[in-house]
């Protein structure tokens, strides 16, 4: 009787999390991401005359020195905290993992705190990212024959 | 027309990740873990080739574009050099983005302090 009146009282006492605006911020600051990385891409190829596929790999390195940088001046997790997925699918998202695990771990010394759990959180992207490539790209490899 | 189609492509990337993440007890790591292996899969149906087109960085943001780079890289090796170009030629396109991640946060995280 105690227990259901207490998960009542929880439920009812809970921060109600608002799903449409939770959606349509992380829609809306997802989109710019894309819109900033298209930008950077036009102003190094315009730039520094190359192509555009270099100007690409530019513009990724820029965004994650930016996650990396906004990361370490304490920025990023409240803008997380806002922006939901909004920022954790886009590519800073992956270097705000490795920057805030490496930050976490940085007392434990250089070898066995930041090299040790760099990956700690990145580490999945990057195992199911192989394991999958391996699988897909091996099968097509057999159907099409390469 | 190629920014309209970025901010359509990313957003609804992130869209479905916020969705996943309010609907399910997922966490983040399963969520992009998740999107990494749909990347893949697209790219096994040549499908994400024809989206970098349209929407060009747009599409080369969210971590889905991770997966197809791997997977895309290993088979444009495995065309090369057969079945032992999957292994050598996985990281080839994202090498880039792996080395500059391990590099500035390495160095960053030697500057700054963790908040908190």
């Amino acid at each position: 009787m105690i227990k259901q009146e207490y998960k009542t009282l929880v439920k009812k006492n809970l921060p109600k999390e608002n799903r449409l605006r939770n959606s349509f911020v992380a829609f809306f600051i997802g989109g710019l991401m894309g819109v900033l990385a298209q930008l950077l891409t036009d102003l190094y190829s315009y730039l520094f005359e190359i192509t555009v596929t270099q100007a690409t790999t530019f513009a990724i390195v820029t965004l994650i020195f930016l996650g990396c940088l906004l990361t370490g001046l304490g920025f990023f997790d409240k803008m997380v905290h806002f922006a939901r997925a909004g920022l954790i699918i886009p590519i800073a998202g992956f270097a705000h993992s490795m920057m805030s695990a490496t930050l976490e771990y940085k007392k434990e010394g250089l070898v066995t705190g930041i090299g040790a759990n760099m990956f700690k959180l990145a580490g999945t992207v990057i195992v199911y990212g192989v394991v999958s490539a391996f699988f897909f790209g091996l099968l097509n490899y057999i159907i099409f024959g390469g | 027309m190629v920014y309209f189609y970025a901010f359509l492509f990313c957003g609804l990337v992130c869209l479905i990740g916020q969705l996943i993440l309010d609907n399910t007890k997922l966490t983040p790591g399963h969520v992009t873990s998740l999107f990494v292996v749909v990347g893949a899969l697209l790219e096994f149906f040549s499908i994400y080739d024809k989206i970098l087109i349209y929407a060009g960085a747009g599409a080369s943001v969210p971590i889905t574009s991770f997966g197809h780079s791997l997977c895309h890289a290993a088979l444009l090796r495995a065309k090369e050099e057969g079945i032992m170009g999957l292994f050598m030629g996985m990281f080839d396109l994202t090498c880039s983005g792996i080395t500059a991640a391990i590099v500035f946060s390495f160095f960053l995280s030697l500057i700054f302090k963790p908040k908190s």
